[in-house]
């Protein structure tokens, strides 16, 4: 019953936030819509007992991500609204189209009972199986996918390292002069 | 073990082709000419070795395979060494070698001289394994080699517009005899599974039906009629003079031209087995005998006589071999061959004194500017017109008497060679008289001058084998129809009346013909230049139309050159330009087309790229879960 | 009401997540609101990895949704270094007039 209620309001935030994201015009009010997907998110991580997931989520998404969206925002000033209008033909059409097959599709699988996974979405044998707490989660992780691990922390090297390099780059003397003089 | 070394025969001259072809400006003249003349008087030298044992007689022949080529269908490069090979090697050689050493002196000065004689090796080698060949894939091979040099060296002068459509010319003509001569093999091959000699000959007269054995025997005359210049087929050789005169010798008079009627000599035994193909064969002959008579005798160019005198000979053979008569025909062979060529080289000999002056109109007189010329040349004239004892009279007498002594068909075929002959003195004389008697016609600008060595020598030497040549093959020695015997054993062959009165009487015939000729020429045109006018016109419109040889030319032209061209334009402009071409380039404008209107699918808008990635992933999802996968 | 919440449920709704994120890709200009919307596919894929993860009676999934974090942690932060330095050049953050790779 509680997760009922916590589903259906989670829900409709996540889907009013990622709506929010689509439509905004300016792109902060973007950059907040997608803030409320990633706390309700969050949120139906922890009714589903991914506890460590709904922290790390809210830590490094939301936190770290965000903020760091924001911050390029207000640096490269996009912060004001924006033209709507489309330019290339018959995009907004098409994209409807698609969603509209897609939506077809996933109905049509409805009304066959083709959805694989319905079997298996009837509920969890053991629903303390997967009660994702700390403990539980650091035992697979630095045994099985330690190296997958050390993995992860050599990209988050190599992206730092690259991002550093981008934000460096500067082109020669000449053009950055004129680039000056431009503004 | 001679034998091993026959295949020396062809590979001689090859060789030599090949090297000056490589090495032979650097060589330079004359000595690229006398390396030429070397090989093919060593393999006359061979060729001689090789026979002895025909000559001693009772020796049968030998065929010495060198390569299976195609032993699946009895095509290999075999030697077939008998008699008849043997003698057409040594006229070949002999009288090639002859050639070659004329040719150093005539083409002294010639920018290409190496060339020519790679030309000339080429060909010695090309028709000896014509004559050579021990099965009629190799023979077909030679056959058209020799096609080839001969078109090499007709259009030798290829600045020359006139010599590049003669040299056109003769290989279309030739090839359509070569038509004829390709269906005659396949049939040959139909019938016998293979095409060597030795499968097809001994087995021809149970294999074959009177009717095959005519169709092969047609169609190997339709091949032999185009390469010896017979009608219709004969009108490449007088353009053929384009040529320098030493090929005219070798090529259009002793050689090549000869290759037909050793080929029917050849397949003797087929013709025998088809009761109307020999008749053909001498009436061709005949006919084509007169007919080119009477246009020699208007002909105006010193080589364009001897041209037309060429195919009038030629056709005595064919008459000669269509009557079964192959000794004789090939006796001819040999006797046409020594004058001929005499003729041919004398003739060269008064161009090259005469600063390459061909009209005869224009010289006169020159016996005193060229005795040796002048000398050779009246013995070459005197064989030709069949004046005892020199060689021309026994071969041609022999001929007429085997066509009297074959009758019916073949008495009014007698009759024609009889008539044939009187033409044949008149024109000769004519063109002596022309040429050496009377006075002078020439300008003050030409200085004639007897020819050097390297050309008076040969003419002198085939003057002597015209003097005695004949007494190869009298009716009192038939030396050389014992040579031939063991070649022709499968054949029956004919021959003149016997009995000395029949030979007095035919001999004295032919010789009164010939006579005739001689004395009506003489009186003719041994006379002031205004009074030939007069003759000439005895003859009224028929004077015309010899000198423009019964316009057959013209009418080939109108008939099959002009619809022929006709239909190589529309084929190239009107069917290949806008349909095959239109095809492929339309294949060009239709991939830039639909290239011009996909462009647009690349627009760079990454949203546009979006969406497609979006519908092909969509799709293929739709493709999987709706089929159930 | 006895309606039980079952990760099917969960699924669904990341369906729609995911297709709302590519739906705003095609749709929007700016480049950051692109990325953004990025980010909600990666989420919604998250959310379907916790609840298969849940159906299947794994920690696999969580797993999973660890490192996906990760990636698209770092994944960010180098797409951001791009678009400032697109933005140094041209002043302007729309993707349409990146289009100088057409045909």
């Amino acid at each position: 019953m509680v997760e009922l209620i916590v589903f259906v309001l989670m829900g409709g935030a996540t889907l009013a936030g990622a709506i929010t994201v689509i439509k905004a015009r300016n792109p902060v009010y973007a950059a907040i819509g997608l803030l409320g997907t990633l706390f309700a998110v969050a949120v139906l991580y922890v009714v589903q007992l991914a506890h460590f997931v709904a922290a790390v989520q809210v830590i490094v998404y939301a936190g770290a991500v965000l903020t760091l969206f924001l911050f390029v925002i207000m640096l490269i000033g996009v912060d004001k609204e924006e033209d709507q209008s489309e330019t290339i033909p018959h995009q907004r059409r098409l994209a409807a189209a698609l969603g509209l097959v897609a939506i077809g599709i996933a109905a049509v699988l409805v009304a066959r009972g083709q959805f694989a996974w319905v079997p298996i979405a009837a509920g969890p044998a053991d629903p303390q199986a997967t009660n994702g707490t700390v403990q539980a989660l650091a035992e697979p992780m630095f045994t099985d996918w330690v190296l997958a691990f050390e993995a992860t922390a050599l990209l988050l090297t190599i992206a730092a390292a690259g991002t550093i390099a981008l934000a460096s780059f500067r082109r020669p003397r000449a053009d950055t002069r004129a680039e000056r003089a431009g503004r | 073990m001679i034998t091993e070394l026959l295949w020396l025969l062809i590979a001689l001259p090859l060789a030599s082709a090949v090297f000056l072809h490589f090495v032979g400006r650097r060589i330079g003249e004359p000595r690229a000419g006398y390396l030429a003349t070397l090989a093919v008087g060593g393999s006359f030298a061979l060729g001689l070795g090789a026979a002895l044992p025909f000559f001693r007689g009772g020796a049968h022949g030998v065929t010495v395979t060198i390569w299976e080529w195609m032993p699946a269908i009895g095509a290999s490069f075999e030697i077939s060494w008998d008699p008849l090979s043997a003698l057409m090697t040594l006229i070949i050689t002999g009288v090639g070698a002859l050639i070659h050493l004329y040719a150093v002196g005539y083409m002294h000065g010639e920018e290409r001289f190496s060339r020519f004689f790679v030309y000339l090796n080429l060909f010695v080698a090309s028709m000896l394994t014509l004559v050579l060949a021990g099965n009629f894939a190799m023979l077909f091979l030679g056959w058209e080699l020799v096609g080839l040099c001969s078109f090499l060296l007709i259009s030798f002068y290829w600045t020359r517009p006139s010599a590049n459509a003669a040299g056109k010319k003769a290989f279309i003509v030739n090839r359509i005899g070569d038509l004829g001569f390709l269906v005659g093999l396949m049939l040959i091959f139909t019938s016998f599974s293979t095409l060597s000699y030795a499968g097809v000959f001994e087995r021809a007269s149970a294999v074959l039906s009177p009717g095959a054995a005519t169709a092969i025997s047609l169609l190997i005359l339709v091949g032999a009629a185009g390469k010896s210049a017979q009608i219709p087929l004969y009108v490449w050789l007088p353009d053929a003079m384009e040529g320098p005169t030493p090929v005219s010798a070798l090529i259009h008079a002793a050689t090549m031209v000869t290759a037909g009627v050793y080929v029917i000599a050849r397949c003797a035994v087929i013709f025998e087995l088809s009761p109307i193909a020999g008749p053909v064969v001498a009436t061709v002959g005949a006919a084509t005998a007169l007919w080119a008579a009477t246009i020699a005798l208007a002909q105006r160019d010193i080589k364009r006589v001897l041209a037309y005198s060429t195919i009038s000979q030629l056709g005595y053979m064919f008459l000669a071999v269509g009557a079964a008569g192959h000794v004789a025909g090939v006796f001819h062979l040999m006797t046409h061959a020594f004058f001929k060529a005499l003729l041919f080289l004398g003739a060269g000999s008064v161009i090259h004194g005469m600063d390459n002056e061909q009209d005869m109109e224009k010289m006169g007189g020159l016996r005193k500017a060229m005795p040796i010329t002048a000398a050779t040349m009246l013995v070459g004239t005197v064989a030709i017109s069949g004046i005892p004892p020199l060689a021309g009279f026994w071969s041609k007498d022999e001929i007429l008497g085997v066509a009297f002594a074959r009758g019916g068909w073949f008495s009014l075929l007698w009759i024609v060679g009889l008539v044939t002959a009187l033409v044949t003195a008149f024109y000769m004389t004519r063109q002596f008289v022309l040429v050496f008697l009377g006075q002078p016609r020439w300008d003050g600008e030409v200085h004639p001058h007897e020819s050097p060595r390297t050309m008076t020598v040969p003419l002198l030497a085939l003057a002597g084998l015209s003097l005695v040549g004949g007494l190869f093959n009298t009716p009192f020695r038939t030396a050389l129809e014992h040579f031939l015997e063991p070649s022709f054993e499968l054949v029956e062959l004919a021959h003149p009346p016997a009995g000395l009165g029949m030979f007095v009487l035919l001999a004295g015939l032919s010789t009164m013909a010939g006579l005739a000729g001689v004395a009506a020429a003489f009186l003719a045109y041994n006379r002031p230049a205004e009074l030939w006018a007069r003759f000439e016109a005895a003859f009224g419109r028929l004077w015309g139309l010899w000198s423009r040889g019964y316009r057959v030319d013209d009418v080939y032209g109108a008939t099959l050159v002009k619809p022929g061209l006709r239909l190589a334009e529309d084929a190239a402009f009107r069917f290949d330009l806008p349909v095959i071409d239109g095809a492929v380039n339309g294949i060009g404008r239709l991939v830039r087309a639909v290239a011009a209107r996909s462009r647009g699918v690349q627009s760079g808008f990454v949203r546009s790229y979006g969406v497609l990635f979006a519908a092909g992933t969509i799709a293929v999802i739709a493709w999987m879960t709706l089929r159930g996968a | 009401m006895n309606l039980v919440v079952t990760p099917g449920w969960y699924m669904t709704l990341a369906a729609v997540l995911f297709a709302l994120g590519a739906l705003g890709i095609l749709i929007r200009r700016n480049a950051l609101v692109m990325f953004m919307c990025i980010e909600l596919m990666l989420n919604a894929v998250n959310l379907t990895f916790v609840a298969a993860g849940r159906a299947l009676g794994s920690l696999d999934g969580q797993l999973a949704v660890f490192f996906v974090l990760v990636v698209a942690a770092a994944e960010v932060v180098v797409g951001l270094a791009i678009i400032v330095a697109i933005f140094r050049r041209r002043q302007s953050a729309s993707v349409d007039e990146l289009s100088e790779l057409a045909g």
